[in-house]
């Protein structure tokens, strides 16, 4: 198996066994999409209006909350120290990182969120016009979460930091998520502008996102 | 190949760990590097194997593959031992020889520590000592001609320790060099010794 290959495979083993962070995120977006409308009360055309910003809002809790824990674990158990000296590009080990999470905890969201459109009076077509929007943006919140995650990596209990450093970040990615799923239910714009839009954040997210936890964690290890 | 290092310095947080530092290990040689508690071993270990910035000094590599950074021709083995709890010995050891080399014949490094009876069982539930020989595995799986071992004898056992040394004299043998910190013999007759935080 190649490095990456081999490198994914135990990523994804390690999210899926117990102890791992693969269900943890989807079963936290379940609940907190589940509670908002006991929150809000059974207004059925307000949570129509809400629901995509509300599912919105869960997928990007959800999606960080097991992101601090993907490098700082390795660092921690001493893999970081064997990563950094395999004959391969530091940038690519945290794309393959990255990629492994977003398969075990950003995808589930995404699986998930017709069975949360019911919930929130969604229509069909709503349902999917925000799974696809998720689809493209959970990939972006991975990878700009992977940022914070490797800033903090030396720190011990840096989890609420990298909520706090990350989330910031993820706003433009949330308005267009947002701004997308709401054109494709009520207009008047059409859905593919702010849709292009969120496709163009994601991929630069994905590139800036790489780049930056790797140069992150090069800094951190000194 | 020669391993040589003059007027090395290391600072950590502001504070120096040593400084002035010069060593050389040749082909077939292994260097034991000793000292009190805190005088810097495990800091130049690392610094050898590019995980510590060098504060001075310089460091080269003759013989070496001049595409690849010394990290890269060495096996790290520091004071933890890298295993994932929830994957079995044998994903454990599988995953690292496919991520630092070839994937080589990891069955038989298994065999060679001692735990192949137990290659199916999770890593959270070995003993100090197995995962220290865990770790070893995976010196003996994947070919690196540099071997840095941080105080590599600790929770093992006397016959682990004998069959580190046996690795250690096959190592030297196939004309590897060795670097380690000890507080105490290793298990290798020839060593020659590195001390530290001594006057000269």
């Amino acid at each position: 198996m190649s490095p990456f290959a081999a490198l994914f495979v135990r990523d994804f083993r390690l999210a899926i066994r117990v102890g791992g962070g693969a269900l943890i995120g989807v079963l936290f977006f379940l609940i907190v999409v589940t509670l908002i409308p006991f929150a809000m009360g059974p207004d059925l055309a307000l949570l129509a209006r809400v629901g995509p910003a509300i599912l919105w809002i869960g997928a990007l809790l959800a999606s960080l909350l097991t992101l601090d824990r993907l490098l700082a674990i390795d660092h921690e158990d001493g893999s970081l120290d064997l990563i950094l000296t395999a004959r391969v590009a530091l940038e690519l080990t945290v794309a393959v990182k990255g990629v492994a999470h977003w398969l075990t905890t950003g995808l589930p969201l995404v699986i998930a969120t017709p069975l949360l459109g019911l919930l929130l009076n969604l229509e069909p077509a709503a349902t999917g016009a925000v799974a696809l929007t998720l689809l493209v943006g959970t990939p972006a919140l991975t990878f700009i979460g992977l940022i914070g995650a490797a800033i903090t990596v030396a720190l011990r209990r840096g989890g609420l930091l990298v909520a706090v450093l990350v989330l910031p970040l993820t706003i433009p990615v949330l308005i267009f998520g947002v701004a997308a799923s709401n054109a494709a239910i009520v207009g008047p714009v059409r859905f593919g502008t702010p849709f292009s839009i969120l496709c163009g954040l994601a991929l630069m997210s994905i590139v800036v996102g790489t780049f930056a936890a790797a140069a992150a964690l090069r800094h951190a290890m000194e | 190949m020669r391993l040589f290092g003059s007027d090395l310095a290391c600072f950590r947080g502001g504070r120096q760990v040593f400084a002035g530092l010069s060593f050389t290990v040749a082909a077939g040689e292994a260097l034991v590097v000793l000292g009190p508690n805190g005088v810097g071993k495990s800091s130049l270990l690392r610094l050898l194997a590019g995980l510590v910035p060098r504060s001075g000094g310089t460091l080269g590599l003759e013989g070496g593959d001049p595409e690849l950074t010394i990290g890269e021709q060495a096996h790290y083995l520091g004071h933890q031992d890298a295993l994932k709890p929830s994957l079995t010995v044998a994903e454990n050891l599988a995953f690292w020889s496919d991520f630092l080399g070839r994937r080589e014949d990891t069955p038989a490094a298994l065999a060679a520590v001692g735990l192949d009876g137990i290659a199916q069982l999770p890593a959270g539930y070995l003993s100090a000592g197995q995962r220290r020989r865990l770790s070893l595995a995976r010196l003996v799986a994947i070919q690196r001609p540099i071997w840095l071992l941080d105080e590599p004898t600790t929770a093992l056992d006397t016959a682990a320790q004998a069959r580190l040394a046996g690795f250690m004299e096959q190592h030297l043998a196939g004309g590897g060099l060795i670097v380690a910190a000890a507080h105490g013999p290793i298990g290798l007759e020839a060593a020659r010794e590195l001390r530290l935080g001594e006057p000269p």
